[in-house]
């Protein structure tokens, strides 16, 4: 694994004028992601975290601080940020192999070969023809997966992808995720509210607070690849993520 | 949602409730159900014509009007009437279909330019189109010209008001995606608005046929030296009833046609979609 960030995080602020007056969605937040890093962002619901990824990801460009991707300010959004939604977001109109191309040809030599390497990798081969409506959610995540890597993105940004999906089906899109980030090496930044899915992924965990949204701890994660989920130091360190996100609910129940 | 597939070679015949149960009946059988209704009423005319019960003069029978069609076709003069109304009513519609899909997008995709034209041209479609057509016939004369403009302007409508439907009706998400994926304008517009309105166009494009259909005939009736609708007049100014049904049975025999031309161009294009297919 190479070192030197491929994304770096710089007094990211963010504030969301409502009804009832500002809100700090994100606080001066910093956070560097190195290359080949598999980051996790973990808090409770309204911290902020997919905002952030948005940000990241050039879609949100109302916010002060600077986001620099390999050195370069993110102003819009781009190929070398791939960014995997919530729901699959595939365009119905067009099967497997025409989603992962989207406005690139397949009839490009150079296209082709590398849409068939991917469907390889995210292992859906047989329904290269099948459009989305005939496949299952697990299944389309992954094309979404493949469609955002044919643009050889610096790094993937991932919000909550397999939040919609049932215990069973996750799991197994979590073992084929660690599975194209150690074949590809892409950088991960992944979003989620599971923390199982976040110590069984990442390299490192960071824990968000909610309002307003900044970075509370973050945990390292070094187990060796595959992790077993019944383990020992998997369990402390899980124990671990916990307490940290929990330490702010303490906190809340004193100020109140 | 429909199940995934598990095999490799079924994926395009994932067998569906509704279309096992049409396949027992197969294709001739919704022809023979379509038919049946048709069948009934030409046999009771020719029987009621054959036996005096209406007038043959005024009310014509299948059977002569069949012969019209042979005699008129074997004169040449059916063939030749007809190539002229197709070529005016394909004319117009091509003409007045382009404006209206061109427009409708434009208008769907950028606001500024809804709220500058949109409001003009929703004014324009209530005039009725009967009454522009004397102003028409003053402008451009009663040559071709004002005859495919009023057709153009009849199958405008239909089109720009269902193309600017369908790309207001694109899902704001894969926008978002589009933007990701850095799809330049000119792509966004032909790979995901298009394909994405692409039911309403569609739709938009049956209505404009056949209401240029109808305008082809507005036109031809007001005044004309050739066409289907020249020769339902001129039939009609000497009481050749079999030659005025000629006429009417081709023009809903050519619109039936088109109908289905856009529906096997729909069952192939929408393909993807996964709505109730009764």
């Amino acid at each position: 694994m190479t070192a030197g960030p491929v994304l770096a995080i710089n007094c990211v602020s963010k504030t969301f004028h409502g009804e009832q007056g500002a809100t700090h969605v994100l606080d001066t937040l910093d956070l560097t992601v190195h290359d080949g890093d598999f980051t996790t962002i973990i808090g409770p619901s309204g911290c902020g975290k997919s905002t952030l990824l948005k940000i990241i990801a050039g879609l949100d460009q109302d916010f002060q601080g600077e986001v620099l991707l390999k050195g370069k300010a993110v102003t819009k959004p781009s190929q070398e940020k791939g960014f995997i939604f919530q729901e699959h977001r595939l365009f119905p109109w067009l099967n497997v192999e025409n989603n992962i191309a989207a406005d690139l040809s397949l009839r490009d030599p150079d296209v082709r070969r590398r849409v068939d390497d991917l469907i390889r990798l995210v292992k859906l081969g047989g329904f290269e023809k099948a459009y989305p409506r005939q496949l299952s959610g697990g299944m389309s995540q992954r094309v979404a997966i493949a469609r955002a890597l044919l643009r050889k993105p610096e790094v993937l940004l991932l919000d909550e992808p397999f939040g919609a999906l049932d215990a069973f089906t996750r799991g197994h899109m979590q073992e084929a995720l660690l599975d194209i980030w150690q074949t590809n090496r892409t950088s991960m930044v992944l979003v989620t509210h599971d923390i199982d899915e976040a110590v069984f992924l990442s390299t490192r965990v960071v824990v968000m607070d909610a309002r307003p949204g900044r970075i509370k701890a973050i945990v390292p994660i070094d187990l060796p690849y595959p992790r077993k989920r019944t383990g020992r130091s998997f369990t402390e360190l899980r124990t671990l993520v916990l307490e940290k996100l929990e330490h702010h609910d303490e906190q809340e129940a004193y100020s109140i | 949602m429909a199940a995934p597939i598990t095999a490799k070679g079924n994926l395009a015949a994932v067998p569906r409730p509704a279309a096992a149960r049409r396949k027992a009946g197969g294709k001739w059988g919704i022809f023979i159900r379509g038919a049946i209704l048709p069948a009934l009423i030409l046999a009771l005319w020719q029987l009621f014509s054959a036996t005096g019960f209406i007038s043959k003069q005024l009310f014509s029978s299948p059977l002569l009007i069949l012969n019209q069609y042979v005699e008129l076709t074997r004169s040449g003069e059916l063939p030749h009437h007809l190539r002229v109304s197709i070529v005016r009513a394909g004319l117009g519609f091509v003409l007045g279909a382009s404006c209206g899909l061109i427009l409708g997008m434009l208008v769907g995709m950028y606001r500024r330019f809804e709220e500058t034209v949109n409001p003009t041209v929703q004014m324009l479609r209530t005039v009725p189109l009967l009454a522009i057509t004397p102003l028409f016939i003053m402008w451009f004369g009663f040559g071709e010209l004002s005859k495919v403009l009023l057709i153009a302007l009849g199958a405008f409508f239909p089109l720009y008001v269902n193309t600017f439907l369908g790309v207001r009706t694109v899902d704001a998400k894969l926008f978002d995606v589009a933007r990701a994926l850095e799809f330049t304008r000119l792509r966004q517009m032909v790979r995901l608005v298009l394909p994405a309105a692409l039911p309403n166009i569609l739709l938009g494009i049956r209505l404009s046929l056949s209401l240029a259909w109808m305008c082809l005939v507005v036109a031809e009736l007001l005044g004309a030296d050739t066409g289907i609708g020249y020769m339902i007049n001129d039939a009609r100014s000497f009481m050749q009833t079999d030659i005025v049904f000629v006429g009417i049975t081709i023009f809903a025999l050519v619109g039936k046609l088109s109908d289905s031309i856009v529906k096997v161009l729909e069952a192939r294009l929408l393909r993807w979609q996964d709505s109730y297919k009764g």
